[in-house]
């Protein structure tokens, strides 16, 4: 039995010991907490999976940004559960047994697939890195192999904010602000922004890229905003809009001019396929785009959008 | 047994657990939290298939990294719902 064997079996069932303390916590404080810790875990199993892109955006949104989301989210919960929330309680046994059930028809499914992949893309994707404009292999799939998925996800993200405008509830009582976090933020911030740039560019060559880099920058604004040290971000002003409408638009017009270089009678046009002479310039361009326009779409979704009393 | 085989069981455990507490509930914060917990377990499904060969598979990560931050934008909307619906009933 090597070290490693006991590290996966540990982290496994801490995984499972974590998820089940998270739905059983009697205290719902409890319960986003222990998300949290969900989540940085989870970060670590990806780390062991050969997953290091997933591994940092794990940590940075999943368990970093998620837990703010749920915190701020938790603040609004009324004090004890209103009895009208516990009436429609539901049978707990029936819904136990249909969970495992279901549960272990999974686990039986996926233990029969094979340890060979029968129908995958690496081989191809591999065969095309070389002309992607990227030498990392998940950088060059996000924006020019599968660029549609991208492009795609940043408009959800700009619905998302656009949805959570539209239905934000009125805020409650001001946040008191612990001193020590304060002056932990101001020396956060540099490194955080530091770290976000550094991860933009490492994300050319290695795990990295703008969605790491929009996560760590969010995480910075809202440290910051928490803190009551910046004033407030809204999608109101002007260089706000302008720049989350940059991440989408520099999308598009990248794909236009893709369009229009590639273009060639009698054949099928080529929309979002980057031309080899250009492509580290493009998907540069649309990373530092995105990144600036991730970082604050997270920021507004977590923190900005507050319809402040009386404001 | 093998690391992709005990990761595909835990991702079955944690779906099991969070399709639980999704019903179970009894707070809509934690039914949002138990939803997370399912898609958790679905990209740990992929990122474990991704494992199979090496080096492990980009292009399935790639997939989860654009499914993860699609599942915060979600979240983060289902959360103003939440709140919206608190303050309505307050």
């Amino acid at each position: 039995m090597s070290g490693d064997f006991w590290f996966d079996a540990l982290l496994g069932l801490l995984l499972l010991l974590l998820a089940l303390a998270t739905i059983l916590a009697r205290q719902l404080a409890a319960a986003v907490m222990l998300y949290v810790v969900f989540g940085l875990m989870l970060a670590l199993a990806w780390a062991r999976l050969g997953a290091a892109d997933l591994a940092l955006a794990e940590a940075a949104i999943g368990a970093g940004l998620t837990g703010a989301l749920l915190f701020s989210a938790l603040a609004r919960q009324p004090k004890s559960l209103a009895p009208a929330q516990g009436a429609g309680r539901v049978e707990r046994l029936p819904a136990l047994l249909l969970c495992s059930a279901i549960s272990a028809v999974l686990g039986w499914t996926l233990w029969q697939l094979p340890l060979q992949p029968q129908h995958s893309q690496l081989p191809a994707a591999l065969e095309q890195l070389g002309s992607s404009g990227t030498e990392h292999l998940v950088t060059a799939v996000l924006l020019n192999f599968r660029a549609w998925d991208t492009l795609l996800e940043l408009l959800v993200l700009l619905l998302a904010l656009l949805g959570t405008r539209l239905v934000a509830a009125p805020e409650p009582a001001a946040l008191q602000h612990w001193p020590l976090a304060r002056q932990w933020s101001k020396r956060l911030l540099p490194l955080l922004v530091l770290v976000a740039f550094f991860v933009l560019w490492r994300g050319a060559t290695a795990p990295g890229g703008a969605f790491q880099a929009g996560a760590l920058l969010a995480a910075a604004l809202v440290v910051l905003r928490l803190n009551g040290q910046l004033p407030a971000l809204r999608f109101d002003f002007w260089w706000v809009r302008a720049l989350i409408l940059a991440g989408v638009l520099a999308f598009l017009l990248a794909g236009l001019l893709s369009l229009w270089l590639n273009w060639q009678p009698e054949q099928a046009a080529q929309w979002l396929r980057w031309p080899l002479p250009l492509a580290k310039g493009l998907i540069l361009l649309i990373e530092l785009s995105a990144t600036l326009a991730i970082g604050l779409t997270l920021t507004l979704l977590v923190v900005g959008e507050r319809k402040e009393l009386g404001a | 047994m093998s690391l992709v085989h005990w990761y595909l069981l835990i991702a079955a455990g944690l779906w099991g657990i969070g399709c639980y507490g999704l019903i179970r509930g009894p707070e809509l914060l934690r039914r949002i939290i138990a939803l997370n917990l399912m898609g958790a377990a679905v990209f740990l499904v992929m990122v474990t298939l991704a494992a199979r060969t090496d080096p492990a598979d980009g292009v399935l990560h790639a997939l989860v990294l654009t499914g993860l931050v699609v599942a915060v934008s979600a979240t983060a909307f289902a959360l103003a719902l939440v709140a919206r619906t608190l303050s309505e009933s307050a």
